[in-house]
């Protein structure tokens, strides 16, 4: 899916766990997340710290897709 | 030589432990012959036995790689297997990637004739098919006894140092090996064959597969994120609660597109997963988790991105087949270009 969206002509950040299997399948932007049932959360937190958690991976796919890429580029910290 | 002695690697599922609420038990041993085990050590007709059988799940190899790898060549290491075979893992994406880095790993660093086996989707195939012996399955654990009719013969070579012959002849993925050797025929005859062949409409072999990389280009960054338009696309399965279109939980036939106008947050009581391969209590309580919508929201009223588009798309990304999640890419692809969406953020469990 991601490849075939970004073939149409759009940008795409993926946001995934398991990074080797993004690469894999030819994502061109990719941001790492917290785990698979909860990418974009972490249930230990309480509820506050959980959005802020969530908000900073959000704000890194966002500057994922200001940034150009020639190749795949997997955007750590 | 006596008997050969095998470790066996399975994931918690296999292991009769449970399902996705345990994909993330860490990795443990057991000298026992477990599950597909069972099966194995029986087509190895007495030449080879399971001495001890690792378990570790799926979640938890995926999530921590390193960890995982190196506990579970330690507990390799301490039988002195004499081979090393992981799963089969069928199309269950995060237990090939677990099964064939783990073969690897132990191939490479152990010295350990190893192999696993899998369906040709299976993410695993792609990593690691020029590195280790794969046996290809079918995509579901129904093709169990064909899967391991076809991993004990070759294991048995592969301990045994026997000569392995073509990925045709033993059942494997290909590695992208070549391999001289004399034919029966020469050139100009076989590809007379060929021809002859292909006029009459019949199946042909060639002898020189052109190698499928399917990547794209990135396309430009977007210029001013403060004026774009956001949309979000899942392959995490989240739907409107009671999934309205019946979005199967694993091996999607379709993909659902959602109206969020007005939606500040998803909810315990409006949004929840379809997805049946991972543990879904994180994502039905709080589907924000998966699709980040109240976050995009939250921006989108400080002025830090235009606006989130008001459609976002899922599937579920399980067991999906390639040719599917194609499909599905290309006309989700389509429709938010034409809606005039400027970039996506597209999330996967």
């Amino acid at each position: 899916m991601v490849k075939e969206i970004e073939r149409a002509g759009l940008p795409v950040v993926h946001m995934c766990t398991v990074v080797p299997i993004s690469l894999t399948v030819g994502a061109n932007r990719i941001v790492p997340t917290i785990a698979i049932p909860h990418l974009l959360g972490n249930p230990a937190l309480d509820p506050k710290d959980e959005k802020n958690l969530r908000r900073k991976l959000v704000e890194k796919a966002l500057k994922a897709l200001q940034t150009e890429v020639e190749d795949q580029t997997v955007f750590e910290d | 030589m006596g008997k050969i002695k095998v470790v066996h690697y399975i994931n918690q599922f296999f292991a009769g432990i449970g399902g996705e609420e345990k994909a993330d038990i860490k990795p443990e041993v057991r000298e026992e012959v477990i599950g597909p085990g069972m099966a194995l050590n029986a087509e190895f007709k007495g030449e080879a036995e399971i001495v001890a059988t690792v378990i570790c799940g799926d979640s938890y190899f995926n999530e921590n790689v390193e960890e995982a790898k190196a506990e579970i060549l330690e507990m390799v290491k301490k039988y002195e297997p004499d081979l090393f075979i992981a799963g089969p893992a069928f199309n269950a994406g995060r237990y090939g990637v677990a099964c064939a880095t783990i073969t690897a790993a132990v191939q490479s660093e152990l010295g350990i004739p190893a192999l696993t086996a899998m369906y040709e989707e299976n993410p695993g195939v792609d990593m690691y098919r020029k590195d280790i012996y794969i046996v290809a399955t079918k995509n579901s654990a129904a093709g169990m006894r064909d899967a391991v009719k076809k991993m004990a013969p070759l294991a048995l070579k592969l301990a045994k140092g026997e000569e392995i012959g073509s990925p045709a002849a033993e059942h494997y993925h290909a590695r992208g090996i070549r391999k001289n050797f004399f034919a029966d025929k020469r050139g100009s005859a076989r590809a007379v064959d060929m021809l002859i062949k292909k006029l009459k409409g019949e199946e042909f072999e060639t002898e020189y597969p052109m190698p499928d990389f399917d990547r794209v280009e990135p396309n430009p960054a977007v210029k001013d994120i403060t004026k774009a338009t956001i949309a979000l696309v899942t392959s995490g399965g989240i739907v409107p609660k009671g999934n309205p279109d019946h979005i199967e939980s694993s091996s999607a036939s379709k993909y659902g597109k959602y109206d969020i106008e007005g939606i500040e947050d998803l909810t315990s009581e409006t949004h929840e997963t379809a997805h049946g391969g991972y543990d879904p209590v994180y994502a039905n309580e709080d589907a924000d988790r998966v699709l980040p919508v109240d976050v995009l929201r939250e921006m989108e009223k400080e002025g830090k991105i235009g606006k989130l588009h008001r459609y976002f798309y899922t599937t579920v990304g399980n067991g999906t087949a390639v040719k599917n999640a194609k499909a599905f890419g290309e006309e989700i692809g389509k429709e938010l270009k034409e809606a005039g969406v400027d970039a996506v953020i597209l999330t996967s469990t």
